[in-house]
């Protein structure tokens, strides 16, 4: 299939960007990744300098790959990371549109690479739960009903890759902060420290530039494990306890 | 140089016991003092990281990845063993132990496997408490699953994320020590070389991967936790980035690797597409637990399906080869993972693969499908339910197992496999081989220790199913916080390693010469050419099924490749820049010599064990194994032209060495 790339062409973090077209030749079979390979080979080839994109993994888990196709962070396909992305899903003679992730809390690096670790500082905010290596009690003394167990593992599929703050127009980071907060949170252990990790962390979003919740939804939408907005809900009811109830 | 294991005295169940009872500690207050370095956040480092930061050591972490939780330890599906016996079905701390030197055939440490054995209990609970969503039972308890063909049933599980899950935990106890300030964690810093000062692993020299500044970093101690080498291979189940060159840099310090040809090729893998293919997918190995694995009876059948006339449906039972069940009666689909993946490579060498390459099996579930749904409607109380609804009973069940499996399959193959046969392949996805290391975790470098995959010390010569997990948590959560002690303990009079020595910058100048030499190359072939062409050699010459000829020929192959790559490599861009491809270039480097050591190595072992098979090694078509010859560690020291091997014979006090059957 011959398609025409729209590529988002960025030096560095302060360089002016601009779309630069390509034309390619694929494979239906092939990834999404694996057709930019063949653009970055034969890039190389010419000795020119190769689209900049964020991969590991490939297999829709690390969080690495990020790019917005066609305007939708990670494509338009359903619960899919652009890594598991297959070019059946386009046509020869498409033209098709890669911007990186735009969002005030994760600048460009290069290209399509953008910087995420605003994330890891929420995280560093109260994403944990205290307990030390071999403070551990018996895994079976405290019983967690099983239904309890699956919610907390729907908000802990998150992985990390921003498509909810790409994807809102505001650039706000609550679904990331609130599946954290809930995964944690909706299990006994967890309980303990729940009020001052919602405070925390809620603060270091705000501090560190994301924008706020308009409940537009987009992010549950576009995030690739399809994880609630109903989690935002959760926390904003925590929140408002915490602030003005001292609890939740 | 003689190779101390340093195995704690005793009988096996009361040595670790023992030894951490009456090794050396270091107080809190000099732990205050001293500096750590750890490398690779996965579930080793992340765990080692966080852990050495709560007792107090001043740790500093680095990854090349963005964050912390991106390492590939995220990628497990399927579980992690622990001997809990929650199932009172008879498991022990002895039999995990047994199980996995019986898995490994005989290849392993005994002490190092048992202590293992003992940690996987303590590391449930810690996951728990660390708030990881294991699977629960109505009851609100731990569920178990099966796994790997052992006989108990004691694999933790979270869906078939359960690598993601135990990540994010270590992760979460890691971030938690960022915040404290005991932890400082340099993130897209890629370790580049081992300093070493009078003889001790002192620190690293890294490089900034967004600016290209390296920087000199000093400790009392180094900690290696940078994962496995399956990529030498190309196509591997490994993420792209996962590479060996911390390990190497380390072993052109002086440090030894251990048996680099000890490969697991995981059976159950989506066959390779294309030539422009970049990685592979692994499907969870639970499948194996209701999937049969067939092939045509005759090779006319196979092209028919090749050439895409044919499909699985089509062909009768009659025609059909089971071949797992026909020759491993007793286990069946579920023989270990080096059995299945070889049975697969004859089937397709005899010409009946399903795939267009010819490299592929099919693993079918429409037998599974009709029995639950048969049950089902049972259950239900539908007398002669139609064949329809019996599909549609049975797809729910299947569905419910292994939903997200069958949807990962649909999105990369585009085939239900609801409807029609999985098609599978054997594919790189552990290695068992890594850095030499005595049972402190250290390496013969002192105060440089290899944890997880980055080691070799634990699965022998073929992995069990659940246990890279339960080897990775443990090193890092249980062992090395102990066990770094036992060197520590001695440094305490040491002041703060400076950076500013001979050794330091001589390090940096030699990391500032390669990348600079490589740059300069300025030839016309990418690195990924390069790299594909090697993952070829080692795929062809040192795969699946080995002899002498083949491994000699395929060293060869591998240094006239190295000689190309030196003269004809183009790497775009500098050195002071964020630049993948020269990230790239400088880890295929490393590879194409790990691969020629690989190669040595294989043809040195002239018997057959687990992963690794040589074709003149065997007895009735399978795999033999040499007691008599071969009961050692190969623990080589690199050089150019003839790398020399050190041996660490390998004792086996507790357990009688036997010919593992699955007939």
């Amino acid at each position: 299939m011959k398609l025409t790339l729209k590529v988002w062409r960025q030096k560095n973090n302060t360089a002016q960007g601009h779309f630069e077209n390509y034309q390619v030749e694929a494979d239906e079979h092939m990834s999404f990744l694996e057709m930019l390979d063949v653009l970055n080979q034969e890039l190389i080839e010419k000795k020119e300098d190769p689209v900049a994109f964020e991969h590991d993994c490939r297999e829709g888990i690390c969080g690495a790959c990020s790019m917005v196709i066609n305007g939708r962070p990670h494509g338009s396909q359903a619960g899919t990371t652009t890594c598991q992305l297959h070019m059946r899903a386009f046509k020869t003679g498409d033209t098709i549109t890669i911007e990186p992730f735009r969002a005030n809390a994760f600048p460009v690096i290069k290209d399509l690479a953008v910087d995420r670790s605003s994330f890891d500082a929420i995280i560093q905010a109260g994403g944990y739960i205290s307990v030390n290596t071999g403070q551990a009690p018996d895994g079976n003394a405290i019983p967690i009903e099983k239904d309890l167990a699956s919610e907390a593992f729907d908000a802990a599929t998150c992985i990390g890759c921003g498509a909810c703050v790409a994807a809102c127009p505001n650039g706000s980071a609550m679904l990331f902060t609130s599946a954290k907060i809930n995964h944690l949170g909706k299990m006994p252990q967890g309980q303990v420290e729940h009020g001052r990790r919602v405070k925390n962390m809620v603060r270091v979003m705000d501090k560190e530039g994301f924008g706020k919740c308009s409940n537009v939804g987009a992010c549950e939408v576009d995030c690739p494990k399809e994880i609630s907005t109903d989690n935002i809900a959760a926390l904003n009811r925590y929140y408002l306890g915490q602030v003005f109830g001292g609890q939740d | 140089m003689k190779l101390e294991a340093n195995v704690p005295e005793g009988e096996l169940a009361e040595k670790w016991k023992k030894y951490r009872g009456s090794m050396n500690l270091v107080a809190p207050n000099n732990k205050r003092r001293l500096d750590v370095i750890v490398v690779g956040t996965g579930l080793a480092g992340a765990a080692a990281a966080a852990t050495l930061g709560e007792l107090g050591y001043n740790v500093k972490c680095f990854t090349f990845h963005d964050s912390p939780r991106r390492a590939h330890s995220i990628a497990a599906q399927g579980g992690i063993n622990a001997a809990k016996n929650y199932q009172n079905d008879g498991d022990s701390i002895y039999r995990l132990f047994y199980d996995t030197i019986k898995g490994g055939d005989y290849r392993s440490r005994e002490a190092n496997v048992y202590r293992l054995a003992e940690c996987s209990t303590e590391i449930i609970d810690q996951a728990v408490a660390q708030g990881v969503p294991f699977a629960r039972e109505y009851g609100g308890l731990l569920a178990n699953r099966s796994f790997g063909g052992v006989q108990v049933s004691r694999t933790f599980y979270a869906r078939g994320q359960t690598g993601q899950q135990l990540l994010l935990g270590a992760y979460s106890a890691l971030s938690r020590q960022i915040a404290k300030g005991q932890v400082k964690m340099y993130n897209r810093h890629e370790m580049l070389d081992l300093v070493k000062v009078d003889g001790k692993a002192r620190g690293i020299i890294t490089r900034n991967l967004l600016t290209g500044k390296l920087d000199r970093h000093a400790a009392h101690s180094v900690v290696l936790a940078t994962g496995g080498y399956g990529n030498v291979f190309y196509l591997s189940t490994n993420a792209m980035g996962s590479n060996v060159s911390a390990a190497w840099r380390s072993v052109k310090e002086g440090a030894l690797f251990a048996n680099p040809c000890y490969t697991q090729i995981h059976p159950t893998c989506i066959p390779v597409s294309g030539e422009y293919q970049s990685k592979l997918t692994l499907m969870s190995e639970s499948l194996r637990n209701d999937g049969r694995v067939w092939v045509p009876k005759t090779v006319e059948d196979a092209q028919a399906i090749q050439r895409g006339e044919k499909r699985a449906e089509d062909l009768p039972e009659e025609d059909r080869d089971y071949y797992l069940e026909r020759r491993y009666p007793a286990f069946g689909n579920l023989v270990p993972r080096d059995v299945a993946s070889r049975a697969a490579k004859v089937a397709s060498d005899e010409g009946k693969g399903v795939v267009k390459t010819g490299l592929g099996v099919y693993l079918d579930f429409a037998a599974a499908i009709e029995r639950y749904g048969k049950s089902e409607a049972f259950a239900a109380g539908i007398h002669n339910p139609s064949s329809e609804k019996i599909r549609e009973l049975g797809e729910a069940v299947v569905k419910s197992k292994y939903g997200n499996l069958f949807q990962m399959y649909e999105k990369i193959t585009g085939e239900n496999p609801y409807k029609t046969a999985m098609k599978i392949y054997p594919a790189v996805h552990y290695t068992m081989g890594g850095l030499w290391v005595d049972y402190n975790l250290q390496t013969n470098v002192p105060g440089l220790f290899a944890l997880g995959e980055a080691n070799f010390s634990d699965h022998g010569a073929n992995r069990l199913g659940a246990s890279a997990l339960m080897q990775g948590l443990a090193d890092g959560y249980f062992v090395i916080p102990y066990t770094i002690g036992t060197f520590l303990a001695n440094e305490i009079r040491t002041p703060k390693i400076s950076n500013d020595s001979p050794e330091f910058h001589d390090a940096e100048q030699r990391v500032k010469n390669r990348l600079d030499q490589l740059l300069a190359i300025g030839g016309n072939q990418s690195v990924e050419s390069f790299h594909r062409r090697l993952g070829k050699i080692m795929w062809d010459y040192c795969g699946m099924s080995r002899n002498a000829e083949g491994l000699k020929k395929g060293r060869e192959l591998i240094r006239a490749l190295r000689k190309e790559f030196y003269e004809d490599v183009y790497i775009p861009g500098s050195a002071d820049e964020f630049n993948p491809e020269l990230e790239k270039a400088a880890r295929v480097a490393d590879f194409l010599e790990l691969g020629e050591l690989f190669a040595v190595d294989a043809l040195d072992r002239g018997e057959s064990c687990g992963g690794h098979f040589r074709e003149e090694s065997t007895e009735n078509g399978e795999a033999k194994r040499n007691d008599a010859e071969y009961t050692y560690v190969s623990a080589w020291e690199w050089d150019d032209n003839n790398p020399v091997l050190h041996k660490e014979e390998l004792t086996f006090e507790n357990v009688e060495l036997k010919t593992r059957s699955y007939k």
